[in-house]
């Protein structure tokens, strides 16, 4: 476990030329990516853009195709996500990856139990509760099985599950998809928190409004590649043009016949 | 039991949360689960009375302690096979060849101790740890080839079957010494009145200490707990019906050593399962196995420990068969011992899809297996007509976990 101490600034995780193939279909070319403690690393690009997979990689779900992972300034290899949680890179998957037949005490612990050959189920649920406090979560009692929880309680479990460990690095897929306001701002807060404490956050997202909240620097992704890095600074057209791939896309034109029908 | 105006308990500050205390609200979220369709030992309690009434009807002598004597003695081989079964049904795979299996491993017995003089221990390790190979190879073909796991155990069956015949020969059977301690152990041996006392009385003082204790934790740590009463009329209930059943049981022969071994090896699987995290790993790959595959959970290791698990307790399994009918033969783990061993773990409560269920299962199933098939041999019908209704009562156990398994997605418990 790690204990998720390096200096702000540091660099944490190093991709070079980073690719993945899924038979014919390449999901990610030649990416690069530089992750350094203390600061959020927003992934935006359009769906089939490779965040998603990117992430995986790094979970150690996928294994990358060709490429080089520096992780705290040695060459690693992710070859199973117990060993990326290990070491320090935790992930709140898009699909949550729950298990909705257990309670949420369990699914926060899986894989982590406290006292494995006499579980602690009192301690367990304990943490389980001020962690949950931690992340303002509405949830009525963590001793019903997931499968009756809703969706954003759902992201909740999932989201104070990757905090359990302690991580380096704290990857978030979609984390505010299915939150409502109070909770989205709980989390943007959370994210911060995060950061403030020396990890790495990398987050994806399709609202550029919580991006460019919490985000120190935006990475654009294009068809599997990397396309561009951006601040929370850089004008909105800009960002969507590296999205689109275009200055000339259906946003701005969609922006454009705004501006015509509010001029007439 | 009033806090009710204290600071709000952890777990009780939500609003939404009803605040079961006490008895009348263990009965209450008791009423709750089963309309969800969380069933648990109901569809048990209610088959049990129901067989004791139609067969004690037809036959008073389905009552008499003896009978039941022999019906534990009965259990105990079926019932661990039974137990393993557990094992592979909590990951939504299934073992097919565990009948087959028993039969193999009471034909090793029989050559390695009848046979060669090898000594009995050592025989019964063999035994064991041919299941354990046979378990092993189950679990690298799942994992590594893919293969699921029903068509290996299936292509299993025939073969451990055919190894069995192959080391009887042409004689066919082999049979075991009567004076020998296995076949005692099998058809004799019954525990001294004061054990089976003190084993019924152990389970409800367990209860005791290890409720209040986690009542005294839970309450220091500010979480709510069930409350004394409801600990107290749990194990009061359990000791009450343990030691009505040693007295009666000792009206006739009282209970026998192999069936307290198969209850030891219950509570035994039970204590795996629901206190450590290899069992807390086995519900999470039944429920979800990708999703416990990146929490870090090796599920390869989980499934191979299942298959191994469940093949040698098959194998002992099938050295308690030959211990009960003092021989290793061709029929042995032939017929319906499959059927009845996987019959009992889903008539206990143990889903066929996987993720749920529970040790005790194997214990409770198989004494309503057991009984049915006690009970028709009583009413001297033919195994023909036997193995139709244990057919058919597999059926009706497959179609209440498939009902309960819809009401439960429609009330949202997994």
């Amino acid at each position: 476990m790690s204990d998720g101490a390096s200096k702000k600034g540091d660099l944490i995780l190093r991709l070079r030329g980073v690719s993945k193939q899924f038979g014919a279909v390449t999901a990610l070319s030649d990416i690069e990516l530089d992750i350094h403690a203390g600061e959020v690393v927003a992934l935006v690009g359009d769906n089939g853009a490779g965040k998603s997979t990117l992430v995986k990689v790094l979970a150690g779900v996928h294994q990358p195709t060709a490429g080089t992972i520096e992780y705290l300034g040695k060459q690693v290899a992710l070859d199973t996500p117990g060993k990326a949680i290990d070491m320090g890179i935790a992930t709140v998957f898009q699909d949550l990856a729950l298990c909705e037949n257990l309670d949420v005490v369990a699914n926060l612990f899986l894989g982590r139990e406290m006292n494995p050959w006499r579980m602690d189920e009192v301690q367990m649920e304990v943490r389980a509760w001020t962690l949950l406090k931690e992340l303002a979560a509405r949830i009525p009692s963590v001793r019903e099985p997931v499968a009756s929880l809703s969706g954003g309680q759902r992201q909740t479990v999932a989201i104070a599950r990757s905090l359990l460990s302690d991580p380096h690095i704290i990857m978030l897929d979609e984390p505010t998809a299915a939150l409502g306001v109070a909770q989205t701002a709980e989390v943007l807060n959370l994210i911060e928190r995060v950061r403030d404490r020396g990890h790495g956050v990398i987050l994806i997202s399709h609202n550029m409004e919580d991006v460019r909240a919490v985000a120190d620097r935006i990475v654009v992704l294009r068809l599997g590649a990397n396309n561009g890095v951006f601040t929370p600074e850089s004008s909105h057209q800009d960002l969507v043009a590296a999205i689109t791939g275009a200055s000339e896309n259906s946003v701005s034109r969609r922006m454009a016949r705004k501006l015509e029908t509010a001029g007439e | 039991m009033a806090d009710n105006n204290e600071a709000p308990q952890l777990d009780r500050a939500d609003s939404r949360v009803r605040n079961d205390q006490g008895l009348a609200g263990a009965m209450r979220g008791f009423y709750d689960r089963v309309r969800s369709g969380d069933l648990g030992m109901l569809p048990v309690v209610i088959g049990l009375v129901l067989i004791s009434v139609v067969f004690t009807t037809l036959n008073p002598v389905f009552l008499a302690p003896n009978n039941l004597v022999n019906l534990l003695f009965d259990a105990a081989a079926v019932g661990l096979i039974a137990l393993g079964v557990v094992c592979v049904l909590l990951l939504g795979e299934i073992d097919l060849s565990i009948g087959s299996m028993s039969g193999l491993s009471s034909a090793i017995i029989g050559v390695l101790w009848v046979n060669s003089g090898v000594p009995l221990l050592v025989a019964i390790g063999g035994a064991v740890a041919a299941g354990a190979t046979v378990g092993f190879i189950y679990g690298v073909l799942r994992n590594n080839f893919e293969m699921p796991s029903f068509v290996a155990t299936l292509s299993g069956l025939l073969a451990l079957l055919g190894l069995q015949l192959y080391l009887l020969g042409s004689t066919g059977s082999i049979n075991m010494p009567f004076t020998s301690p296995l076949v005692k152990f099998g058809q004799i041996l019954i525990m001294p009145m004061w054990l089976s006392l003190i084993l019924a009385l152990l389970p409800g003082a367990l209860m005791v200490y290890t409720g209040v204790s986690t009542m005294r934790r839970r309450q220091a740590a500010n979480l709510s707990s069930e409350g004394l009463s409801v600990v107290l009329v749990k194990a009061g209930v359990l000791t009450a019906a343990l030691l009505f059943a040693v007295y009666y049981l000792s009206l006739g022969r009282g209970v026998p050593w192999m069936f307290g071994v198969f209850v030891g090896f219950v509570a035994a699987l039970d204590y795996a399962l629901t206190r450590t995290k290899w069992g807390r790993s086995m519900f999470a790959v039944g429920g979800n196995a990708e999703a416990a595959r990146r929490a870090g959970i090796n599920v390869g290791m989980i499934r191979l420990s299942a298959f191994v698990l469940c093949s040698s307790l098959a194998a002992l399994g099938g050295v308690f068969a030959a211990a009960r009918l003092a021989s290793a033969s061709q029929q042995a783990g032939a017929g319906d011992v499959n059927l009845n061993a996987i019959a009992a773990a889903v008539i206990g409560g143990t889903s066929l899809f996987g993720g749920r269920g529970s040790a005790w299962s194997a214990l409770l199933g198989v004494i309503v297996i057991m009984a049915i098939s006690n009970g028709l041999t009583l009413l001297n019908l033919s195994s023909s007509l036997r193995y139709m209704i244990t057919g058919a009562v597999l059926a009706i156990a497959v179609i209440v976990d498939s009902l309960a398994r819809r009401s439960r997605a429609s009330s949202g418990r997994a």
